[in-house]
């Protein structure tokens, strides 16, 4: 039954792909649809079947086929739904669905061929996520790794009339090589070190380890794994491709940049939690590199003026949150965090979205206002989720970003903290600032303002419903992780908790906190404290936010002026994009340029068949062209490789 | 009859004997047919190919010596045969259209393409010095007029030149490497020489000999610094000769590499294991670089063919059993996945665009979706993502080093297929994102059809199910050298 999963999307993509053409546009999104749903109810039942299962050890495996065999080693090709994997198809199916059903409305400017071809995309991706989340292991999660990429690559350059999306697409591609690397080479060495791909026996065989307390094996492929899923999910220094992959339609954005694919990442650790835990060194940087990420995103999301930019560094900022969750080992929390996050940030795209649309594409923030009145839906949506995203209590965030934030206390690292209280700090006035500047205020304080078309549509019956489900998501998620300090018994984490099971002596041995309950309940009072702290911070960003951007909009620019410097090196994102173009592309391109293709690759023929003409026969031209190097040149360099190795034997 | 040779001997060169008597009929039939009748000789040209294939079928079990050990039959030999015979036959299928574009008359072309394969199954089975260089010139000869075989075209013609005098030039190396091999054993057999050398590893005379070979046959795989030929001649050669060049050729090169190397100088395995994994490093990283910056598609190929050489060295340095199975899997599966991008690239050429640019691939996904997927697929595969065949491939190649204690040469290779995929992707997102470029309609012949189809269902089928490739892979790669039967003691 698990198979059928990702079967089914991948179904919708074959239709989609062959016959896309030929159906009409209403047919092409029907079905599109209809896999995501079908493939969701698949996903519930699986997960009703999982939860039915005695704990713990309850796990579904399903054998697909016997992929590769010889002699003592063999890898198949397994689906395998844990509590883990669980959680993440039905983050993939259920949000996945409602863009499903979104997009309907939202490509409807599209030409028919365009429009199935965008769903077939989206269709395989979702097929790809869900094999990723569902592979036993690492050979068939490397199917969905790869896949998932390819998807983004083509869903974020679908425009290909942009300029700047065909760029985009470049920029992903190498920083997600580089992660790849890590990736590539993380599970080469697990291979080299523990003989298997398998997530369950590399678990088995790290848990029979002592965790390492200096830099060895373990942590060295730890780091590497780190690095591909820094590259996935966007942490520094490898966070430079999402917000440019922003150019891509609003609500591939919603799904693949912010929802699921970008916490490929996230997952990976949490799949190999064991392992990581047996490496502290390694979740030490995990965690570090988190809060920095959370922090540094979080400032330039003041100051961008594009509304889908401000989220993309939301993005980055929120993902930075989960991997601090990881790297302090709470990483049942940062699941929860994960889970709860796919709820409001797609609701927040999507509200976008609705905004883009109405506004017929435009996207920069100045540009609006006001909007309060014209788009009902999507402004009390888009609330929902900002107020869901800034920690207002009661609603989804509120409960797992508290829940990393305590959990980072509670495990003793208080300047973690501190630094992840400042990040909810900016949160919430960098989400405030974005709400007030589009939906309230008044339109036309900016030049430009006067192309908006006087009378605005708001969100059509299919945008207006994947809104309203989310934003009640974003509204009850949390309460599947109600803290045992509010009465709950945080059922969420507990149900999670044996996806990363390590023995209390690891726990101790690697300076993570003991067990979950026993903390709890001993820090009951102490998190009720935390919570309040939390509380106060939200308030006091909304509070200026509202100072700032709505009642005294002059006071903003003051800070501007005062702060010039710092506000052009927020606005220039602390020209990583340019370190990176000076310190790596100038330096590649060089080489590459200058250094291969003149040293390495001699054409002859270069300007001057082109200038002579292919038409031009004779014997003497062919022979003065021989004459005149390349030839030569070859024989040379063979000679040359004789003499290398003959110096190389009368050397040694 | 030579003393010593017996009609069984003529028995076991039983497919070796049809393709020989099948290209002289295809040569006839080029003067009998009509002018014009490309296609019918094109057909011919794959019965014969057809009979060949059939006529391996009662050598599945046989391993024996013939003609006095000039050549070897066994499952090892076999394996290359079969894989040179279906480049062929995809060659040819990718040929006729192609001819037809370029308005030329096929005259010698399908004799020549029976020729070179015939050199390269005698390669693959030649355990004596001297048959193996038959083999060598008899392919090589074939492809120095085959590259230039456009004659209005002056790049081909470039291409045959540049071919034949570095071919000439290498051919020279390897050659003084094979005599003092025989001047320092007194004989030509690969089996006897392993025998005489034995206990001789410091002998300088003889590390020469191995060094000398080496670059030799690293001509012929293009392996780096021996590689410069290799992008000219595949720009400018045919596009189904520059296929066939770099599928057909560098396969049959590795065969020779490694019955001269496992079967004739086994104990000099700690030199050239050194050698070797120098090469492969050099080569595997050249050729990424320098692939990274080509736009035009068929040199990109070349110095990403280069590359792929690089990998399959890997083999040979591990120089295992299983390094030698992971090497016959990866010859396979490259035929496929190489093949087809060639396939593709014919499918758009056009008497007006050459269609070997990357540009060209602009939005081939609206104006043929079969040959976007299909190039999206050799793309993957080529990369190394699974469950495509190439990732098969790599995984086998890496696996084997890591088994035979060269982690490093396996994390090169990795680092390696990661920077590559770059270039190959980019094709994909011309042909998936890039708006769609007017007027060039790739056009498509039941010829083309077929062969792009095999080469798709190949390339992924072998990715998801390989099991049986790699039992067949195995079981050939034991009867090299090993385990072998010399009849022959002289």
């Amino acid at each position: 039954m698990l198979r059928l999963i990702p079967v089914l999307p991948f179904l919708g993509f074959l239709v989609n792909a062959s016959f896309g053409r030929r159906i009409s546009r209403r047919a092409a999104g029907a079905v599109a649809s209809a896999v995501m749903l079908a493939s969701l109810v698949v996903a519930l039942v699986a997960a009703g079947n999982l939860v039915g299962l005695p704990n713990p050890g309850r796990a579904l495996v399903e054998p697909a086929f016997s992929w590769i065999s010889s002699g003592d080693f063999s890898v198949n090709a397994t689906l395998r739904l844990d509590p883990l994997s669980a959680v993440m198809i039905l983050v993939v199916t259920g949000i996945g669905s409602l863009i499903h059903i979104y997009s309907t409305a939202y490509m409807d400017k599209e030409t028919d061929s365009e429009y199935a071809r965008y769903f077939s995309y989206l269709n395989l991706f979702a097929a790809f996520m869900l094999v990723l989340v569902l592979g036993s292991n690492f050979l068939v999660m490397f199917v969905g790794w790869e896949g998932v990429g390819l998807c983004s690559y083509l869903l974020v350059g679908f425009w290909y009339q942009k300029e700047s999306a065909s760029d985009a697409g470049k920029k992903a591609f190498i920083v997600n090589r580089i992660g790849d690397f890590g990736f590539l080479l993380g599970v080469l060495l697990a291979y080299v070190r523990f003989s298997t791909l398998d997530f369950q026996d590399l678990a088995r065989s790290a848990s029979a380890l002592s965790p390492e307390t200096s830099f060895g094996t373990l942590s060295l492929i730890t780091l590497l794994l780190f690095v591909g899923a820094a590259g996935k999910s966007a942490q520094i220094p490898l966070h430079v491709w999402l917000p440019d992959a922003m150019e891509g339609p609003t609500p591939v954005s919603a799904l693949i940049h912010a929802a699921t694919m970008v916490t490929a990442g996230v997952y990976l650790i949490g799949r190999n939690a064991v392992l990581f835990s047996h490496a502290p060194i390694t979740l030490t940087i995990v965690a570090a590199i988190g809060v920095a990420t959370a922090l540094l995103a979080a400032t330039i999301g003041l100051v961008q003026n594009d509304i889908k930019r401000v989220l993309a560094y939301s993005t980055v900022s929120q993902l930075g949150y989960m991997f601090l969750a990881m790297g302090v080992g709470a990483y049942a929390a940062g699941i929860f965090h994960l889970y709860t996050h796919a709820f409001f940030k797609a609701l927040l795209f999507l509200g976008s979205g609705a905004v883009i649309h109405a506004l017929g594409g435009e996207q920069d923030l100045r540009r609006m206002g006001g909007l309060r009145r014209e788009l009902p839906i999507a402004y009390s949506t888009f609330l929902v989720g900002a107020m869901a995203i800034a920690g207002v209590p009661g609603l989804a965030g509120f409960f797992s970003k508290d829940e990393v934030l305590f959990q980072t206390y509670a495990g003793g690292h208080t300047l973690l903290w501190i630094v992840g209280l400042v990040t909810s700090l900016l949160t919430a006035i960098y989400m405030f600032r974005l709400v007030f500047l589009a939906f309230h205020g008044a339109r036309g304080e900016e030049p430009g303002a006067a192309h908006h078309p006087s009378h605005l549509h708001d969100a059509p019956p299919a945008m207006a419903l994947a809104l309203i489900v989310l934003a009640l998501g974003s509204i009850v998620a949390g309460y599947a992780g109600l803290p045992r300090a509010l009465g709950g018994s945080n059922r969420f984490e507990r149900f999670l908790e044996p996806s990363f099971i390590v023995s209390q002596e690891t726990r101790r041995a690697a300076g993570l906190q003991g067990d979950l309950e026993e903390a709890e309940t001993a820090t009951a009072s102490l998190e009720v404290g935390l919570m309040a702290v939390s509380t106060l911070v939200a308030a006091g960003g909304i509070g200026l936010a509202f100072f700032f951007f709505l009642r005294n909009p002059r006071a903003a620019d003051d800070m501007v002026n005062r702060f010039a410097g710092l506000h052009r090196v927020l606005a220039n994102k602390y020209y990583v994009d340019e370190i990176y173009d000076v310190t790596v592309v100038q330096p590649i391109r060089i080489v590459s340029e200058d250094g291969l293709w003149r040293g390495i690759d001699v054409r002859a023929i270069d300007g001057t068949v082109n200038m002579v003409g292919e038409t031009v026969v004779g014997s003497s031209e062919i022979l003065r062209r021989l004459q005149a190097g390349s030839v030569r040149v070859s024989a040379a360099s063979l000679f040359l490789g004789v003499v290398l190795i003959l110096g190389y034997y009368l050397w040694r | 009859m030579p003393p010593g040779i017996t009609f069984g001997d003529f028995y076991n060169i039983l497919p070796e004997l049809v393709l020989t008597a099948g290209s002289l009929v295809v040569l006839i039939a080029d003067v009998l047919l009509p002018r014009r009748s490309g296609g019918w000789l094109a057909w011919i040209t794959l019965i014969v190919i057809g009979a060949t294939l059939a006529s391996l079928v009662p050598f599945r079990e046989t391993r024996v010596e013939v003609a006095n050990g000039l050549i070897a039959v066994d499952q090892f030999a076999l394996f290359f045969k079969v894989v040179f015979l279906g480049a062929a036959a995809l060659t040819v299928l990718m040929s006729v259209r192609y001819l037809e574009i370029e308005g030329a008359s096929p005259g010698e072309y399908y004799f020549l393409i029976l020729c070179a394969t015939l050199g390269m199954m005698i390669m693959a089975g030649g355990i004596d010095l001297i048959t193996i260089f038959i083999g060598l010139e008899t392919m090589a000869v074939s492809f120095y007029i085959l590259a230039g075989f456009i004659k209005p075209n002056q790049r081909s013609n470039e291409a045959a030149v540049k071919y034949f005098l570095l071919g000439a030039f290498s051919l020279g190396i390897l050659l003084y490497g094979m005599s003092l091999m025989y001047g320092l054993s007194g004989t030509t057999n690969l089996r006897v020489m392993a025998m005489t050398f034995a206990g001789q590893e410091s002998d300088p005379r003889l590390i020469l000999a191995v060094m000398l070979v080496a670059a030799g046959v690293g001509f012929k795989i293009a392996a780096v610094p021996f590689h410069m030929w290799a992008p000219d001649v595949y720009e400018g050669a045919p596009t189904p000769i520059t296929a066939f060049l770099s599928v057909g050729s560098t396969a049959a090169s590795f065969a020779m590499l490694l019955r001269i190397f496992l079967e004739g100088l086994p104990s000099m395995k700690p030199e050239w294991r050194v050698l070797f994994e120098g090469l492969a490093i050099v080569t595997m990283t050249v050729g990424n670089l320098a692939a990274l910056t080509q736009s035009n598609l068929k040199r990109m190929l070349a110095y990403s063919s280069i590359a792929h050489a690089g990998y399959v060295l890997i083999g040979v340095v591990a120089g295992t059993p299983r390094g030698v199975a992971a090497m016959l899997i990866y010859v396979l599966v490259y035929a496929f996945m190489q093949l087809g991008a060639f396939i593709v690239i014919v499918l758009m050429r056009r008497q007006d665009i050459v269609g070997d640019e990357l540009k060209d691939f602009s939005g081939l996904h609206v104006r043929h979706p079969f040959a976007a997927f299909a190039m999206l697929m050799f793309m993957l595969s080529l990369g190394g993502i699974p469950p495509t065949a190439g990732f098969m491939g790599k995984f086998w190649l890496f696996g084997a080093a890591i088994d035979a204690g060269y982690v490093w040469l396996a994390v090169i290779g990795v680092l390696n297929s990661a920077i590559s995929l770059y270039y190959y992707i980019r094709i994909v997102v011309f042909m998936y994102v890039k708006k769609e470029t007017a007027g060039s309609e790739p056009t498509m012949s039941p010829a083309l059809g077929i062969a792009l189809a095999v080469a798709v269902i190949a390339t992924i089928a072998l990715g998801v199910y390989p099991r049986l490739l790699f039992e067949l892979a195995e079981a050939s790669a034991r009867t090299l050298g090993a385990a072998a039967i010399t009849t022959a003691i002289r």
